[in-house]
């Protein structure tokens, strides 16, 4: 092992209490004045264990990803998704790992009695550990926040587009917003799902709610089309108002025989017919 | 079942029975990093088409795969190489397939189509290699 | 190399491929379906797909040529169990397998048989 590295190996093993009381006074000026809770104050212990594991190990600052780091990184992974899962930012999340800085210089000064001489070593490993630390936290904290981001949108995108039983062997869906491929691609998984789910034969997909028609919508609508061609069902396309009937036409769009209507109510009509039901009203 | 695959490797491709076991590995690979059924489909179908053109134009080769990282998020790399004959017009091949009609072709625009990163290396008389990758 | 069975159901001739086919296999199951139409004058192909975690462009390619051939002679095919990832695969890559009949399941397939009987 270094001699750097045995340094800070024996100060994190033995001054754990003034380096624990030190980095919660350091947190304190870091986090807006903020006081440790109890979480964070057993995640002190963790990470000092495993800081200690790593040094001991004889990592260093240049490679995070070794081995020896190996703990030390999960839990601080852990850390940082417990933190932006809280809804913590991001700053006050690496300042409490940064925070530890102060308190590993003042016990390395306490070891030699205030002498600087031979000091450099260890504080760059210091600090240059601390670094890393705080990094690879933030950047896990950034991974989890995007993680709910996309599953918020996951969730908003199946709610803003449920797939309807509108009748037995029909199924709708009522598309509302701007399809971009993202949601293209949500809307015929759920839909061919559906299909198999419920062993429907026809599907209507309702554009009304949809602003625009570009042979980019176009296209994701064919593809939509073709798939369920492919699963034995039919479709129909409803909602199509007059603008876009006639964007369809100067774009030059070819729907290829797709039946299509431009209420909800004609295709529902259509559906019936075409999966044999006959609707009659009640003799009074 | 399976034991976890290597985050590198080969297996050569030959012949038909390589294809096969070619589409197994990328089975196991993209359930290994928990990719979605359609994803995994997509993947696996990508290396079938690929697979089967290094058997058949480039007369034998070999896929390699890479569990790749940027920065947080992860990634399957694969590529297929061969010492054949080369692909002299690229960018006709990435055009023509069946979407064109013409009946075969290598079907390369539609495999783009499946990943997100798709990238060849081709020279006429050394041999070709196409790098496809999908991130989780 | 694996030959996938075909099963005689009165008029129709059932294929039900549940195995990763070599590309070998394939031709020699589209060989083999020819072959049966011939002789036993069946007028009806089901061919379910629904183990099937992948069809690629050859097995996609094959399924078309043995809807052709069977109707040459004078057969109708149709493919059942086509999976929703396989479906939208199949869609991203360009093949629409023109021609060929499609039925959510067995069930489906052979009334679509049935119906169309009559041509």
């Amino acid at each position: 092992m270094r001699r750097e590295n045995q340094r800070l190996a024996d100060l994190l093993r033995d001054d754990q209490a003034n380096l624990l009381s030190g980095w919660a006074a350091e947190y304190h000026k870091y986090a807006e004045g903020r006081g440790l809770t109890r979480d964070l104050q057993a995640q002190q212990t963790s990470i000092l264990r495993e800081l200690e594991a790593g040094i001991r190990a004889d990592g260093n600052a240049d490679n995070f990803n070794d081995p020896a780091w190996r703990v030390l990184r999960e839990v601080l992974a852990q850390l940082s998704n417990e933190r932006a899962a809280q809804g913590e930012t991001a700053d006050v999340t690496s300042g409490f790992v940064l925070a530890l800085k102060r308190p590993i210089f003042d016990g390395l000064q306490r070891q030699t009695g205030g002498a600087v001489e031979g000091q450099i070593d260890v504080i760059w490993l210091t600090s240059a550990v601390v670094d890393r630390m705080a990094q690879w936290t933030v950047a896990n904290y950034q991974k989890t926040r995007e993680d709910i981001i996309v599953r918020q949108q996951h969730e908003l995108m199946e709610l803003s587009t449920p797939v309807i039983k509108l009748w037995d062997g029909v199924l709708a869906v009522p598309l509302i917003g701007t399809l971009d491929s993202s949601r293209a691609q949500m809307v015929m998984e759920s839909l061919l799902e559906r299909l198999v789910e419920t062993g429907s034969e026809l599907a209507i997909i309702d554009i009304t709610g949809v602003p625009t028609v570009d042979t980019l919508v176009a296209q994701h609508l064919m593809k939509t089309v073709t798939a369920i061609r492919l699963m034995g069902a039919e479709s129909i396309i409803s909602g199509i108002r007059p603008q876009i009937a006639q964007t369809i036409v100067h774009l030059g769009i070819d729907l290829q025989g797709i039946v299509t209507k431009s209420t909800l109510a004609d295709a529902l009509r259509t559906a019936m017919r075409m999966t044999g039901h006959t609707v009659a009203r009640a003799a009074s | 079942m399976a034991t976890e695959l290597a985050p590198t490797g080969s297996a050569p491709i030959r012949d038909e029975r390589d294809i096969v076991q070619a589409r197994a590995l990328v089975r196991t690979l993209t359930a290994q990093l928990k990719f979605s059924l359609v994803e995994q489909t997509k993947m696996i179908t990508a290396a079938s088409e690929l697979a089967r053109n290094t058997m058949v134009y480039g007369r034998g080769g070999e896929m390699r795969w890479e569990i790749v990282a940027e920065g947080i998020r992860r990634g399957l790399r694969l590529h297929f190489e061969d010492q054949g004959p080369g692909i002299p017009d690229v960018e006709q091949a990435l055009v023509d397939g069946w979407t064109t009609g013409s009946g075969l072709g290598m079907g390369l625009s539609g495999t783009k189509r499946l990943v997100n990163d798709f990238a060849i290396r081709t020279k006429v008389g050394e041999g070709t290699c196409v790098s496809i990758t999908r991130w989780k | 190399m694996e030959r996938i069975p075909i099963l005689r159901m009165g008029k129709h001739l059932l294929v039900t491929i549940q195995i990763d086919m070599q590309d070998q296999t394939a031709l020699q199951l589209q060989e083999d379906l020819a072959t049966m139409v011939d002789k036993s004058g069946a007028n009806g192909v089901l061919i379910d797909v629904s183990a099937l975690e992948m069809v690629d462009s050859f097995i996609g390619r094959m399924l078309v040529s043995i809807s052709d051939i069977g109707r040459l002679l004078g057969a109708t095919t149709v493919v059942v169990g086509i999976r929703p990832a396989v479906a939208i695969t199949l869609v991203e890559l360009g093949l629409s397998l023109g021609g060929v009949k499609t039925a959510l399941n067995v069930e489906r397939g052979m009334a679509l048989l049935d119906a169309n009987r009559t041509i």
